[in-house]
């Protein structure tokens, strides 16, 4: 019997829900109750005329559990599709965030030109602090909060990465 | 009309005859609806958790939906446990739970529990009604997908308000399901590798289980033409047993941690294994990195999730198994197929070897009833007439799989997955309902049935005339067992002091009550249990201290099972199979 692979591997899931009471909490719930894990998670509406919502999992595990994963999310009675975009050709990931740096004069000014080179905009400023905007892969907002440290960093949110196919073809 | 009277037309409307509920203030309003018409019948259970094990004995006895009614808080609560009971055993069931006024919720008021959060893991699906023109809609819906692909238990939260207020109704041929729509057809590219495969085999086994049951009875039936047609060797599953016929040759008994010697090397030592409607459950296949080394496997499930959970198999096919099935026999029909002539003979040659073991053998003494014994009895007095028994859990639901043979499909409810001591005696309400004029019987413990005892009062009060078998050893006798084989028979907590006395109990509920202590008195026992037109509870003194075997500990593979108590203490449980449960 040729032996299962047995590393865990990053996947990025794309799943299409009727857009229900209760429809997230099923899936969060589906994922700790069997003990999978969540790397990042996000969801909103994306066709309203139809009720769904498109919910984007960045989950890791062995193709075996890879599998259960999807099979069990697509048992849940209202999801439509569930896809994993990792195995199914070419995707692009993106994650959006807004970044917090307080501080005056040069740390200040280095924070706008580090901005700059990673083409984040400002979105609120006043005399001690930006927020920046700041969309791309994690690595590069990683990268980005990581030099916004000794500048000043004091509050980050992110909103998880959402992904799509590349190609002309739809979920 | 009204919700409440809205619940009432569609229960008819899903040609439901049989409710099982507990009133309570959250669902006066559906009471009085069900006050206001004779159509639907109700039974009043004495528990939340009785009213859901009577609706599974009810549908798992006749692959129709079984309906509970609770009030909200903790007539859901207590609902809980016969719920997940269905979800793991894939019972069609659905229940619905009043819940307090919509402007309520949230507010933690009286009998107020968020019942659609506690039961969304144990529910194939739920629903909170929160307009009173959705409730026929959910309704239907909520049947479907209860039936529908693997059945299970499908709750419905009903506000009180919505109760009384007025909507539109809509009949079931109106509402589609917009997500959910099982596949159903195998894929037929795999099912004529999976037919290639049996035909090449040189030491097949079919491995059959509850899904054959929840297909329905056709689906037993072409499990059966297969086996003639392959001479293929058949074992059930606990949850497939009389879906292949107990007394057929080619039936080689139950498999699993309990099953036969032959039905478990044979799954050992087979080169290709058809697994049809089971799971490869933990109590299936024992160690896993063992289990059966040498095969090819086949999976036919309905459930996309059941494959390749526990076991890579090398052939899945997701579909219904009456459909696969039949599109096997065809297949094989179509290409003049036979099975590999010699090889089988071989097979059975060996299998019959194993048999000779003769693994459930056991010693009737002249003082002490063997509980074996007493099914054995049980069985050969009730066999000729439309039987149905249920158990609880422990190891007279062992014994029980053991020793009564099952002919047909539906016959047979236990508790499986979820093992829920208590389930027997109300799961027999449901199926004596279903079936006034046959047979039910609860072979059942002494401590099992004191979990749901109290259900005794609703088979007095609808006179039905349901047997309780008790298989009384004074222990928790599968705990006693394991506390033997791997915690140096220290008998903690496992003795079942202060019991009651069972004859006068039953007759504290106006039911009969019998006892036997010796083995000559078995036979005179059953009779007259069989004779007594009311519900009877039976309690037979059996040897207190035997055990249930053959055994697979936990940990261990197949082909090293324990044969009987003189095989035990040669053997060590690891750490690791003793953390396992």
């Amino acid at each position: 019997m040729p032996q299962p692979e047995k590393r865990a591997r990053r996947h990025t899931i794309a799943v299409l829900v009727d857009n229900e009471a209760g429809v997230l909490a099923r899936v969060i719930g589906l994922f700790s109750g069997r003990g999978y894990n969540i790397e990042s998670l996000t969801v909103a509406e994306t066709d309203p005329s139809n009720y769904r919502s498109r919910i984007t999992i960045v989950t890791s595990g062995t193709p075996m559990v890879i599998e259960q994963i999807k099979a069990q999310l697509g048992r849940l009675v209202p999801v439509h599709k569930v896809r994993d975009l990792t195995t199914e050709g070419a995707l692009v990931e993106r994650e959006l965030a807004l970044i917090k740096v307080a501080g005056k004069g040069e740390p200040r000014v280095e924070s706008l030109r580090i901005a700059d080179i990673f083409r984040a905009r400002v979105v609120d400023s006043t005399n001690d602090s930006f927020v920046f905007e700041l969309t791309g892969s994690s690595e590069k907002l990683n990268a980005f909060v990581e030099l916004m440290k000794p500048l000043g960093l004091v509050d980050v949110s992110r909103t998880g990465i959402v992904a799509i196919s590349r190609g002309a073809d739809a979920l | 009309m009204t919700g409440a009277e809205m619940i009432i037309r569609a229960l008819l409307d899903q040609g439901v005859d049989v409710v099982f509920g507990y009133p309570g203030g959250a669902v006066l309003p559906i009471y009085d609806a069900i006050f206001g018409q004779n159509k639907l019948r109700h039974i009043l259970v004495r528990h939340e958790q009785g009213a859901v094990h009577a609706a599974e004995g009810y549908a798992r006895s006749t692959g129709k939906v079984g309906v509970v009614l609770v009030t909200s808080g903790p007539g859901a609560t207590n609902a809980v446990t016969g719920l997940t009971d269905a979800l793991m055993d894939s019972i069609p069931i659905v229940c619905i739970t009043g819940q307090v006024a919509t402007h309520l919720i949230g507010n933690d008021a009286f009998q107020e529990a968020d019942t659609t959060g506690i039961t969304r893991p144990c529910t194939k699906h739920n629903y909170l009604i929160k307009r009173a023109d959705d409730v026929a809609r959910v309704v239907h819906e909520a049947f479907y997908v209860s039936r529908s692909g693997r059945p299970g238990p499908v709750v419905i939260d009903m506000p009180k308000d919505i109760q009384m207020a007025k909507g539109k109704y809509v009949g079931p041929e109106k509402v589609v399901h917009r997500t959910y729509q099982p596949r159903v057809k195998g894929d037929s590219a795999a099912i004529e590798r999976a037919v290639k495969l049996i035909a090449d085999a040189k030491k097949p086994v079919f491995y059959a289980g509850g899904g054959v049951i929840n297909s329905g009875p056709a689906a037993s039936k072409r499990l059966i033409e297969l086996a003639r047609l392959t001479g293929v060797p058949v074992t059930n599953t606990l949850m497939g047993l009389g879906g292949f016929p107990g007394s057929d040759p080619q039936f080689i008994g139950m498999l699993g941690m309990h099953g036969t010697y032959e039905a478990n090397l044979a799954m050992h030592d087979c080169d290709v294994m058809v697994c049809i409607g089971a799971r490869f459950d933990d109590r299936i296949t024992g160690r896993l990195d063992a289990f059966s080394p040498k095969s090819k496997k086949i999976h036919i499930d309905i459930d996309p999730s059941s494959i390749n959970k526990n076991v890579s198999v090398d052939v899945p096919i997701v579909g219904d198994v009456g459909s696969v099935l039949e599109d096997m026999i065809a297949i094989w029909k179509r290409d003049g197929l036979s099975a590999d002539k010699n090889a089988l003979k071989a097979w059975w040659k060996k299998i019959d070897e194993w048999r000779g073991r003769d693994c459930l053998r056991y010693e009737q003494t002249d003082s002490t009833i063997k509980p074996q014994y007493a099914i054995e009895r049980l069985y050969a007095m009730t066999k000729d007439r439309e039987t149905f028994i249920t158990t609880e859990v422990g190891q007279h639901q062992m014994w029980a799989a053991q020793f009564y043979k099952f002919e047909s499909p539906n016959h047979w409810m236990t508790s499986g997955g979820l093992g829920t001591m208590g389930y027997g005696m109300p799961a027999a309400i449901g199926v004596q309902l279903a079936h006034p004029d046959a047979l039910v019987v609860d072979i059942a413990g002494e401590a099992s049935i004191l979990m749901c005892i109290q259900e005794l009062s609703t088979a007095v009060q609808y006179s039905l005339p349901i047997k309780i078998f008790i298989l009384n050893n004074e222990y928790m006798g599968m705990v006693r067992q394991w506390q033997e084989l791997l915690h140096g028979g220290r008998y903690s907590e496992s003795y079942s002091a202060a019991l009651p006395d069972f004859v006068k109990l039953a007759e504290a509920f106006h039911a009969k009550g019998l006892r036997a202590s010796r083995p000559e008195d078995v036979d005179g026992l059953i009779e007259e249990m069989l004779n007594t037109d009311g519900p009877v509870v039976a309690d037979i003194m059996v040897d207190p201290t035997e055990n249930c075997f053959p055994m697979i500990p936990s940990g261990s593979a197949h082909n090293e099972m324990i044969l009987g108590a003189a095989d035990v203490n040669r053997r060590e449980v690891s750490d690791a199979g003793k953390a396992l449960v």
